[in-house]
C-alpha cells in the first residue's frame, strides 16, 4: 500500500482515503461485484460508470456497509478507510454510516417536516448545542443542496410534499449536515433539471475542497465535468479506473470505449 | 401556424386507420360492457349487505330498545316508629332486627291508603296489590330506613319497580290470555294496574339502573342491570391492553426488523398465525388449567378473564403490527441508517410512527374481538349470578368474582323468564355501542396519525 501512495504521489497530493482489495459481493448465488481493487483519494470527487445493473450501487453500498441490512448479501475482501479495516468485528456500522455519509438513487425523504429531514442526522450525533445552531446547521445545509430558497418559507412542511428533485436535493442536505468525511451518491441528479443539476454539482466542487465525494452517474458529462478519478464497471468488474481524463480521451480497454462512445454517441 | 389554421379547426377526415375516435369499435364496447356489470355488481354486494345490516339493526333496537325503560309505581310509604323501632331509641342495631318481611305490611298499608286517596275501587286485599311491585320493593325500603333512620315516622314518597309481569303489560309483552295460568299474577291486579296508570301512578320511564346496576335474582328480572358486569369487561380490557399491547408490539418489532431471517423464526411465524385462528374456547381451557389450577388464581376474577382474552388477543395485535411495520417503506430505513442512525433509532424514530395507525386499528380490533369474546369466559367461571354492588378499588376490582357483558347476555337470553330475554336484547345493544364507540375512536386517532405525516 505504501508502495502506491508513493506511486499515485507523481501525480496527485492526495492521499487514499478508501482501499478496496479483492472486493466480492454475492446476493444469494448472485455474484455482484468481482473482485475489485479501488484505491479512493481523499479530497477527491471519484464517479463509478457503467450499464445497468454492472453493480455500481452495490459497491457504493459495500464503502459504508449499507449491504449488512439486505439478508442475502455477503460481502468479501478488504475495505480500509483511513488505514482502517471497516469490516472489522470491532467496528460498529453506525459510527462508520456518520463518517460515511450516503444519498440514495430514489429519493427518500423522512416524512416528516423539511426541517427535521435536515435536524436529524445532527441531532442523533449531538452536533449542535441549541437550538440556534442547529437552524444554522440546517440552513447551511439546505443552502449548499441549492434548495435553501425553495424552501425557506415552508421549513415546517413535509418532506415528501416537494417534488422529486427538491426531495433529492433535500436528501442531499440531509446528508452534508452530518458532515461526512466521504459522501457517497448514487445518482444524485437522475431527478433534477439542468440547473439543479449545476448546483448540485457545484456542490460536489465545494465538498471537495473537505471530503472526499463518490459519485455514481448514467452522464457521462456529469462525470466528465465533476470528477477527478473514474471507475468504469462492467458485469461487476472493475474494467478501467484512472483520471478522468485518460478515461474519456484515452481508454485503455476497448469496453471503456465501447461504452463511452455509445453513450456519447 | 398561422391565425387560419388556429381559428376554425380543421373538418374532420374520413374514417382510416384505427377508425374514427366517435363510433366505440367492438373491443371497446365489450369493455365498457363488462366494467358496468362489475360496478353492477358491486353495488348488488353492497346492497345486499346494507340490507341485512339493516335488518339486524332494526331486530336488535326493536327488541332492546325496551330494556331500558321500567315500569315504576309511585307510592307514599309512611314508616310509623312502633313497626320499625319499638323501643324508640332508634337505635341502629335494633332497626336492623326488622327483616323484610317487616317491612311488607307497610306496602299493602301504603297500597289501602293510595286507594282510598284515589277513590279506586277494588277487589283486592292489600297484599295482592302489593304483588303488582317488584319482589325488592320491600328492601328497598328497607335500606333506605337503614341509611338514614331519622325518617322513621314520616311518611316518604318512593319510586318502587314494578313487578316484570306488569313491566310486561305496559310493554304489550304480557296479556291477559298470556297470564291465564300464571301464578305470580292475576287479571284483577292488572285492572288494579290499569286504574292506576289512569290515575298516573304508574308509568314506564328510563331506567338508568339498566345500565348501572348490577344482576339479580331469577324472580326480579325488573331490577338486573348491565353495570357491575360492565365493570367486569373494563378491567379485563384494561389488563389486556397493558399485557397485549407492549408485549405484541415488542414481539413484532422484534420479529420484523431484528431477528435474523431462519427456520426458527420461519417456525414462530407459522405458530403465531396458527395461534390466531385457535378456537377462543381452547385459550379459556388452557386459562382454566394454567390460571387457575395451576396458579391458584381466583375464579370469576377478571384478571384472569384479562390474562385469558391477552392469549387471545396477542396474535391479533402482532400480525397487525408485523403488517403495518412491513408496509413501512424499507427506504425510510435505509434513510434513517445511511445519515448514522442505529437500528433501534431507526425503527422507533422512524418506522414506528409510520407503523403507529396500523398498529392502533390492529389494536383497537383486537381489543373489540376481546371485548365480544364470550366462549373462554364461560370455562374460567365468569358467567353466573354475580350480584353485588361495582367494585370499589382497582384491585378489588381486578381480582373480585365479576362477570362480563357478553356472559351477561349469554346469561339473560338463557333464564327462561322472557323479561331477562328482553334485558339480553337490551345489554347487546350496549355492548355494540360500546363496540361502535372504540372503533369510532381507531378511526379517529388514526386520521390524527395519518394527518401529521
Ligand atoms: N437487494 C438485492 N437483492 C438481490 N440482488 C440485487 C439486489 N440489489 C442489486 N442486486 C443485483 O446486483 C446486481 C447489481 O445491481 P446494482 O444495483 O449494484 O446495479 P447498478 O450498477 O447500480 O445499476 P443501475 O445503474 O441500474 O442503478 C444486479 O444484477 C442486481 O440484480
Ligand atoms: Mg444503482
Amino acid at each position: 500500500m505504501n508502495d502506491m501512495r508513493i506511486l499515485e504521489r507523481d501525480v496527485d497530493t492526495n492521499t487514499i482515503k478508501i482501499a478496496a482489495r479483492g472486493v466480492q459481493v454475492y446476493y444469494g448465488d448472485n455474484h455482484a461485484i468481482k473482485d475489485v481493487d479501488v484505491d479512493i483519494q481523499d479530497k477527491t470527487v471519484t464517479a463509478f460508470i457503467g450499464p445497468s445493473g454492472c453493480g455500481k450501487s452495490t459497491f457504493l453500498r459495500c464503502l459504508n456497509r449499507m449491504n449488512d441490512t439486505i439478508d442475502i448479501c455477503r460481502v468479501e475482501g478488504d475495505i480500509h478507510i483511513d488505514g482502517e479495516d471497516i469490516y472489522d468485528k470491532r467496528v460498529d456500522p453506525v459510527q462508520l454510516r456518520a463518517k460515511v455519509g450516503m444519498v440514495f438513487q430514489k429519493p427518500n425523504p423522512f416524512p416528516k417536516s423539511i426541517y427535521d429531514n435536515v435536524a436529524y442526522g445532527p441531532r442523533i450525533h449531538g452536533l449542535a448545542k441549541n437550538k440556534a445552531e442547529l437552524d444554522e446547521i440546517v440552513e447551511n445545509a439546505l443552502r449548499r443542496a441549492a434548495i435553501w430558497n425553495e424552501v425557506k418559507d415552508r421549513l415546517n412542511a413535509p418532506g415528501t410534499g416537494l417534488s422529486g428533485g427538491q426531495q433529492q436535493r433535500l436528501c442531499i442536505a440531509r446528508a452534508v449536515a452530518t458532515e461526512p468525511e466521504v459522501l457517497l451518491m448514487d445518482e444524485p441528479c437522475s431527478a433534477l433539471d439542468p440547473i439543479a443539476t449545476a448546483q448540485v454539482e457545484e456542490l460536489i466542487d465545494e465538498l471537495r475542497q473537505n471530503y472526499s465525494v463518490v459519485i455514481v452517474t448514467h452522464s457521462m458529462q456529469q462525470a466528465a465535468r465533476v470528477s477527478q478519478k473514474t471507475a468504469f464497471f462492467h458485469l461487476g468488474n472493475l474494467v478501467e479506473y484512472g483520471e478522468t481524463g485518460n478515461i474519456f480521451t484515452n481508454p485503455e480497454d476497448p469496453r471503456t470505449e465501447s461504452y463511452i462512445t455509445g453513450r456519447i454517441g | 401556424m398561422t391565425d387560419a389554421t388556429t381559428s376554425s379547426l380543421p373538418s374532420a377526415t374520413p374514417v382510416s386507420g384505427k377508425g374514427s375516435l366517435m363510433q366505440q369499435d367492438s373491443r371497446t364496447r365489450k369493455r365498457n360492457a363488462a366494467e358496468t356489470r362489475f360496478k353492477a355488481y358491486g353495488i348488488t354486494a353492497i346492497t345486499i349487505g346494507m340490507l341485512m345490516l339493516l335488518v339486524l339493526v332494526y331486530n336488535i333496537v326493536s327488541r332492546g330498545t325496551g330494556a331500558f325503560q321500567q315500569t315504576f309505581v309511585t307510592l307514599e310509604v309512611a314508616l310509623p316508629a312502633e313497626k320499625l323501632d319499638k323501643n324508640g331509641t332508634r337505635n341502629l342495631d335494633d332497626i336492623k332486627k326488622v327483616s323484610t318481611f317487616g317491612y311488607a305490611p307497610l306496602l299493602r298499608d301504603a297500597f289501602e291508603a293510595k286507594i282510598a286517596e284515589k277513590n279506586i275501587e277494588t277487589e283486592l286485599s292489600g297484599k295482592e296489590m302489593a304483588g303488582i311491585l317488584s319482589a325488592g320493593a320491600a328492601a328497598q325500603l328497607r335500606d333506605f330506613v337503614l341509611a338514614d333512620p331519622t325518617v322513621i315516622g314520616s311518611t316518604v314518597a318512593f319510586e318502587f319497580l314494578a313487578s316484570s309481569r306488569v313491566d310486561g303489560y305496559l310493554k304489550s309483552r304480557v296479556s291477559r290470555d298470556s297470564i291465564a295460568n300464571d301464578k305470580n299474577i292475576s287479571a284483577e291486579q292488572l285492572d288494579f294496574v290499569d286504574q292506576l296508570i289512569a290515575s298516573g301512578d304508574v308509568e314506564k320511564r328510563f331506567n338508568l339502573a339498566f345500565i348501572t346496576g348490577a344482576d339479580s335474582s331469577d324472580a326480579r328480572p325488573e331490577a338486573a342491570g348491565m353495570g357491575v358486569s360492565m365493570m367486569g369487561s373494563f378491567f379485563m380490557m384494561l389488563v389486556v391492553l397493558v399485557l397485549a399491547l407492549p408485549i405484541g408490539v415488542a414481539a413484532s418489532i422484534y420479529l420484523e426488523e431484528f431477528a435474523p431471517k431462519n427456520w426458527l423464526t420461519d417456525v414462530i411465524e407459522v405458530n403465531i398465525s396458527n395461534l390466531a385462528a385457535v378456537p377462543s374456547i381452547v385459550f379459556g381451557i388452557l386459562g382454566l388449567a394454567v390460571f387457575i389450577n395451576y396458579m391458584h388464581l381466583p375464579t370469576s376474577a377478571p384478571l384472569v378473564g384479562g390474562l385469558v382474552l391477552t392469549l387471545m388477543t396477542l396474535p391479533t395485535i402482532i400480525i397487525s403490527t408485523r403488517a403495518s411495520l412491513k408496509a413501512v417503506p424499507p427506504s425510510i430505513r435505509d434513510a434513517a441508517l445511511g445519515v448514522g442512525a442505529s437500528k433501534m433509532q431507526s425503527v422507533f424514530h422512524h418506522v414506528l410512527p409510520l407503523a403507529a395507525p396500523g398498529i392502533l386499528t390492529g389494536t383497537i380490533i383486537g381489543l373489540a374481538q376481546a371485548l365480544g369474546e364470550t366462549a373462554p369466559l364461560l370455562l374460567i367461571g365468569m358467567v353466573g349470578f354475580i350480584a353485588s354492588n361495582p367494585p370499589d378499588s382497582i384491585a378489588s376490582g381486578l381480582l373480585d368474582p365479576n362477570s362480563a357483558m357478553p356472559a351477561q347476555i349469554y346469561e339473560w337470553a338463557k333464564r327462561a323468564d322472557p323479561a331477562f330475554y328482553e334485558r339480553a336484547w337490551g345489554g347487546i345493544i350496549i355492548l355494540l355501542l360500546f363496540l361502535v364507540t372504540m372503533n369510532t375512536i381507531a378511526v379517529i386517532l388514526r386520521r390524527r396519525f395519518e394527518r401529521r405525516w
